[in-house]
């Protein structure tokens, strides 16, 4: 079943106890273990015995995912180790194929003699209106980024739409005109539809579903899985101004600043960077989970480790001031217009000044590298010399941000 | 001057190291406890431990305000929490706290009504807007954030608010810091002393811990430097046999502490008789509560809290983390059953418990990574 | 728990002499300053912010003393590393 999987299921039978607090049966199974390599273990210097500790950890993280919550939860939809884990014990177990596994941006199709790029994303951003942006712009501009990034040109997509009873028809015109201008911008047509409408109280608003097809004329095999170790990676401009702003436009905090949405259309920067480094190995945009995220999918994907330095990610000021604020990392923080991508470490300089060209990618710069050492883990130099790992979070400090 | 990129330099970091290796005795261990969680967070944050030598080992202390609470004092938010017309009022940090039947993240997915606050004047201002419900506001925390709920109380008595309450679960240091000196399980030789608790107390509630049990103090601000200076105070401390109370973090602790902070605590609340504590036990005038004189804004008054005593899981060993007597990863079910997606205790899930920071921060075999490090970037 | 923050003062409000603006790397948002009525802040002081409140005002003499010890640390050790190359050159 799982077989490609590191680690795979491992014959620990997890069984649950439904009776008392769901954390029972696994405790006692969690337990049971450490007697058992007690039992060997014996003597060992210190730093020994921490290393068994890791490397007993390590194995747990790899077993197969399992949803322990009865019900969805917020975290379920914060794009780190909750979301993950629903997508793949629920999603992925249920609809398992090999067009799916990748669990890329998009997946990859060949109809006919084409090679056909396809990918859907689903807009709960509240408010609907923010600085640099509304919904309709995120739910235009994101699916084209989920096209581009896999390698392929975005042509045309669908728009459905859930209204809530009461919703006012103008905003509704006002979001149909960000569509209409950003899929212009992008060079997309909004080609087909839906829309419903719900009783007060039940879409807060408005909620977007988008879907779009592009086509893979490149030829590029693409994926985070083919990360190697001496690759860099690269990020186009500044972090996290996205989701500060909306944290901000909720004004629940009653913080003012000078930030404003990222999003935008990066096909045009993306054709421009594969045009100058056709050895692009894996494209992501950074959106829910922030790069802290797509770092430890690499990871994982390609079983290799992630070493960055905080000292080369760009974020403004103002992004780091309400972070600060706030007690979250701007690494978490979404952006809906920076594009991530894993290139060949002696082609990183060509990647840069292709990247440099483009309007969107002026702050483009090398955050960090793929190396051989501690696979699965992502690690980063603090600013202050020291070392930490970057894990994915479990919750969201600012959810409904995309 | 900005007060934290100053507090960050690199370099300063490594001559400071330099500095600290060359105050230790040859052959000698030193251990040093951070009592507040939030320094153990910047510890690991940083990467602070590649600083430091060999024979300097770091032990994380209690000073964990979530960490802290006793199970059965979570059940008793989450039964407030769930009585009728209630708004459960919030810091994030307790959002994922587990009880005997879930945490409030549990509670909010089925149903409840509980909201994440920043500021317990938040919690004031949703009271305003919802006249027909009941606010209830979780106050937690150490003398640090005890002013700020006194404060928001005395404002909800002055606008005479008639559905404001406060579930008080506010702690004190100096008990907890006690404890520890008296507990048979450590020998330590200095502490750094809690940062953002001194604003408000000054240092001279630290002087007994100097004076009748020989250990310096030295209380210390949160950027890495701050702490990396500490223990070279503290090592100086020890290298000329003295035993003191020190001041690192004077750009923001007055000796004397904060006044006016103090006196809207002592208008709003009083000490326990006792309290109990994760780990501690029982520990007596270690905790606050509100005064009679404020009783509509108590809420253990104004609702039936069950008050039940509830044990820690069996396989939880957070009591003995945060005594400082296990690491992290020494206990037996870290980062396996207890993980910051399914934690059996506290430490595992604040902000400031020493195995999320570990976890979130420092799980990694530090003298390899070191090295990689070096390797990769190119200096030391 | 413990987290504070510092921030400059930028200004007090006319109509509520317990709240003030303040500025945290750009970010502005209105605190309460009602634990400093001993020694109230005015506009371009720094305070140290705690879940929306004042607690303490940043002394920046203390501040630039520390820096000084710290920034006179740093130039010694560079100095010795200075010396250290200069004598292996011999």
């Amino acid at each position: 079943m799982t077989a490609n999987r590191p680690g795979g299921p491992t014959g620990v039978d997890e069984a649950e106890d439904t009776t008392g607090p769901a954390q029972v049966g696994w405790v006692e199974q969690a337990l049971r273990e450490h007697d058992e390599r007690h039992d060997h273990d014996g003597h060992g210097a210190v730093p020994d015995r921490e290393q068994q500790v890791l490397d007993r950890i390590d194995r747990a993280r790899r077993r197969r995912p399992k949803v322990r919550e009865e019900r969805i939860t917020m975290s379920h939809g914060a794009g780190g180790k909750s979301t993950h884990t629903l997508i793949e014990a629920i999603f992925l177990d249920a609809f398992r194929n090999p067009l799916l596994e990748p669990l890329e941006d998009a997946a990859s199709l060949a109809i006919g003699t084409a090679q056909i790029a396809l990918t859907t994303d689903s807009y709960v951003v509240s408010p609907l209106f923010f600085p640099g942006g509304d919904i309709g712009e995120l739910a235009i501009n994101g699916t084209v980024n989920d096209l581009a990034v896999s390698g392929a040109r975005p042509l045309y997509l669908s728009a459905g739409f859930i209204l809530e009873e009461g919703f006012p028809v103008a905003d509704l015109t006002r979001i149909a005109g960000s569509m209409r201008d950003a899929a212009a911008a992008a060079g997309v047509q909004i080609v087909t539809g839906d829309t419903k409408v719900v009783q007060r109280g039940k879409a807060d608003g408005c909620y977007i579903n988008t879907a779009g097809v592009g086509v893979l004329d490149r030829g590029a095999a693409l994926g985070v899985a083919y990360a190697q170790p001496g690759d860099a990676i690269i990020v186009s401009g500044p972090i996290g101004d996205h989701g500060v702003t909306i944290m901000l436009a909720r004004g629940e905090l009653d913080i003012e600043a000078d930030v404003q949405s990222d999003t935008a259309p990066l096909n045009g920067l993306i054709a421009g960077l594969l045009d100058a480094v056709p050895g692009v190995r894996a494209m992501r945009d950074a959106t829910r989970g922030g790069v802290a995220t797509i770092l430890n999918e690499i990871a994982k994907a390609a079983d290799v480790g992630v070493l960055v330095s905080e000292d080369d990610i760009p974020v403004r000021p103002e992004v780091r001031g309400a972070a600060e604020l706030l007690g979250i990392d701007p690494m978490y923080v979404a952006c809906e217009g920076r594009l991530l991508a894993v290139v060949p470490g002696d082609q990183a300089d060509q990647a840069l000044a292709a990247l440099h060209t483009h309007p969107l990618g002026t702050h483009a710069s090398v955050i960090g590298h793929v190396t051989s050492d501690s696979p699965g883990l992502v690690h980063l130099k603090t600013a202050f010399g020291g070392t930490r790992i970057v894990d994915l979070l479990v919750g969201d400090p600012l959810p409904r941000i995309c | 001057m900005k007060f934290v990129d100053e507090f960050r330099d690199a370099d300063t970091a490594h001559a400071l190291a330099a500095k600290i290796a060359a105050l230790c005795e040859p052959g000698r261990q030193y251990k040093l406890m951070e009592v507040c969680g939030g320094h153990t967070h910047t510890i690991y944050k940083h990467g602070l431990e590649d600083y430091l030598p060999e024979s300097v080992t770091l032990v994380h202390g209690p000073g964990c305000p979530v960490c802290v609470i006793p199970m059965g004092r979570v059940d008793d938010a989450m039964a407030l929490a769930s009585e009728p017309d209630v708004i459960m009022t919030s810091f994030g940090d307790m959002m994922r706290v587990p009880g005997s039947n879930g945490s409030f993240f549990d509670a909010k997915a089925a149903g409840t009504d509980i909201r994440m606050v920043y500021s317990p004047l938040d919690s004031l201002k949703i009271a305003r807007n919802n006249p027909d419900k009941r606010v209830v506001f979780m106050a937690i925390g150490f003398e640090t954030t005890a002013p700020s709920t006194a404060m928001t109380i005395m404002r909800a008595a002055q606008e005479n608010l008639q559905n404001f309450s406060v579930f008080c679960n506010h702690v004190t240091i100096i008990p907890a810091i006690k404890a520890i000196l008296d507990s048979p399980d450590l020998r330590l030789d200095g502490f750094i002393g809690p940062g953002h608790v001194s604003t408000v107390i000054g240092c001279r509630p630290y002087e007994f811990v100097a004076r009748d049990y020989g250990k310096p103090v030295v209380t210390a601000g949160f950027e890495p430097l701050d702490i990396l200076q500490s223990i070279y105070m503290l090592l100086l401390q020890l290298s000329e046999g003295r035993s003191e109370v020190e001041n690192q973090y004077s750009r923001v602790v007055p000796w004397d502490g904060n006044p006016t902070a103090l006196k809207v605590i002592g208008e709003t609340m009083q000490l326990r008789p006792y309290f109990e504590w994760r780990g501690l036990g029982f520990i007596s005038h270690s905790a606050l509560s509100v005064r009679e004189k404020y009783a509509q804004f108590d809420a253990e008054l104004l609702f039936h809290v069950p008050g039940v005593r509830v044990a820690d899981p069996k396989a939880c060993q957070c009591g003995e983390v945060l005594k400082g007597v296990l690491k992290p990863w020494e206990c037996k079910v870290f980062g396996t059953a207890c993980t910051p997606e399914t934690p059996i205790g506290t430490c595992m899930v604040s902000p400031e418990g020493a195995c999320a920071a570990y976890y979130n921060y420092g799980r990694m075999n530090r003298h390899r990574v070191k090295e990689a490090v070096t390797i990769q970037v190119g200096r030391p | 728990m413990c987290l504070g923050i510092p921030g400059e003062v930028i200004e007090l409000l006319p109509d509520q002499p317990d709240l003030a603006r303040v500025d945290v790397s750009g970010v502005r948002r209105v605190i309460n300053i009602g634990l400093l009525t001993d020694d109230p802040p005015v506009p371009g002081e720094w305070v140290l912010i705690h879940v929306g409140f004042a607690l303490s005002k940043i002394d920046e003499a203390e501040a630039a003393a520390a820096l000084q010890f710290l920034e006179g640390i740093g130039q010694a050790y560079a100095d010795e590393l200075e010396a250290l190359a200069e004598s292996r050159i011999e």
